[in-house]
């Protein structure tokens, strides 16, 4: 079972903060999502209005067409995994998963005891006592062995060192593949695990800027270099992510697919068309003067 | 393990067909599922679907309902036929630009290539 999660013109507010600002998105469900986003750019408040831990401040979230706030029979589908863990600091590693296992209808405590051994977990340790990538290692654990409909990573990662990452990764991948449902990952690592999403949200201060498929993303920018005036008179009226000169050079990156009557175009032009990765969109498209240009 | 900078999907195609290429892969030989792909590369299983796809749809695989996929028995001879239509203007011509770029006669290269025989 996955559930699919609606967002309508979402604003969440803190004070004089808007973290979330008129934000509308789709999510069909039973895929791995990967939400980007800079620091502050309103991933988790997002994502915790979806979980139901906090509430909208104006707009509507649905999560399988129903609205998950104080929605018990709900919010049991939703876990949403923190870097941290959600239990009394005086509390031992071993109770936490066993207060987990009690509220959690799907949960696996043979997988739960799989990762446990992977991630090296202590079960005596108080959660206080341990560092912090044990816990974010518990947490994630928590999060794969709940095995909830709808399972939200938001930055779970941090404090976790790269072989543990990695482990992490390959975990979601391995368990998504065995028990299809829906997982959003929201990290600003994309070079690590952008190859794990099918589909990608791009946000910024607060506002939707990007959502597509990964693979349509990977190749979406194209950066035009050459003689500087051929560059200016290819790309205007292009959408313009990110401009550098260098002498009488210049290199222009802009965002949407060309026609191959444009590539033969620009190359009798003298211009040099090299393809953008995931990672340079995201940084041109959230970079202040590039996520301006795209609205 | 694959590039970021163009569609993952169309990298896995191409290493298949690489692979069938040479040898290393035979014709009626089972691929790896999408899930194994999937897991040995981490990379989501859609996208590595869509890259088994795009082979069935050109013929280089072929699909057994409930088994798998398998390598057609003439992909390696239409991949043969397909790179040898290139190979002229893509290894061929790109030499010899390259050549005149830095300054290299062409009969140094004809000597060569007599050497190879």
């Amino acid at each position: 079972m996955t559930l699919s999660v609606e967002v309508n013109d979402l604003t969440v507010r803190y004070r004089d903060t808007v973290a979330v600002d008129g934000m509308t998105l789709k999510l069909d469900g039973g895929k791995i999502y990967g939400l980007l986003g800079r620091n502050g750019s309103g991933k988790t408040s997002v994502l915790s209005v979806v979980a139901a831990f906090r509430r909208a401040t104006g707009g509507a979230v649905l999560v399988d067409g129903a609205p998950p706030f104080e929605n018990a029979a709900l919010t049991r589908q939703i876990c949403f995994v923190r870097d941290r863990v959600d239990a009394q600091d005086s509390d031992c590693v071993r109770k936490v998963l066993r207060i987990a296992r009690a509220l959690r209808p799907n949960w696996d405590e043979e997988y739960a005891q799989a990762l446990i051994e992977r991630f090296d977990l202590p079960l005596k340790k108080r959660i206080s006592a341990l560092s912090r990538g044990a816990k974010s290692a518990l947490s994630v654990t928590i999060g794969l062995a709940a095995r909830a409909p709808l399972t939200i990573f938001d930055e779970s990662y941090l404090g976790m060192d790269a072989p543990s990452r990695y482990a992490f990764y390959d975990e979601v991948l391995s368990d998504y593949m065995a028990h299809p449902r829906t997982i959003i990952v929201s990290t600003h690592l994309i070079e690590e695990v952008g190859s794990l999403f099918e589909e990608v949200v791009i946000i910024d201060k607060g506002r939707l800027v990007a959502h597509d498929e990964t693979e349509a993303l990977r190749g979406r920018g194209v950066a035009v270099t050459g003689p500087a005036d051929a560059v200016e008179a290819f790309t205007a009226g292009r959408t313009v992510l990110g401009d550098q000169r260098l002498g009488g050079t210049r290199s222009t990156t802009v965002y949407g697919q060309l026609t191959d009557e444009e590539r033969t175009r620009a190359r009798a032009a003298g211009l040099d068309l090299g393809p953008v990765g995931l990672q340079d969109l995201f940084v041109h498209l959230t970079a202040s003067h590039g996520a301006e240009a795209h609205r | 393990m694959f590039d970021d900078r163009s569609p993952i999907y169309l990298q896995i195609a191409d290493k298949i067909k690489e692979d069938i290429l040479s040898g290393a892969l035979g014709e009626d030989e089972q691929v790896m599922s999408t899930n194994q792909y999937a897991s040995f590369y981490r990379i989501n299983p859609a996208t590595a679907a869509k890259g088994f796809q795009q082979l069935v749809e050109e013929g280089v695989l072929y699909k057994r309902r409930g088994i798998g996929m398998f390598v057609s028995p003439d992909a390696r001879e239409s991949l043969r036929g397909q790179r040898r239509e290139r190979f002229f203007e893509e290894v061929v011509d790109a030499m010899i630009a390259e050549a005149r770029v830095i300054g290299i006669p062409l009969e140094d290269i004809v000597r060569r290539i007599e050497g190879a025989k």
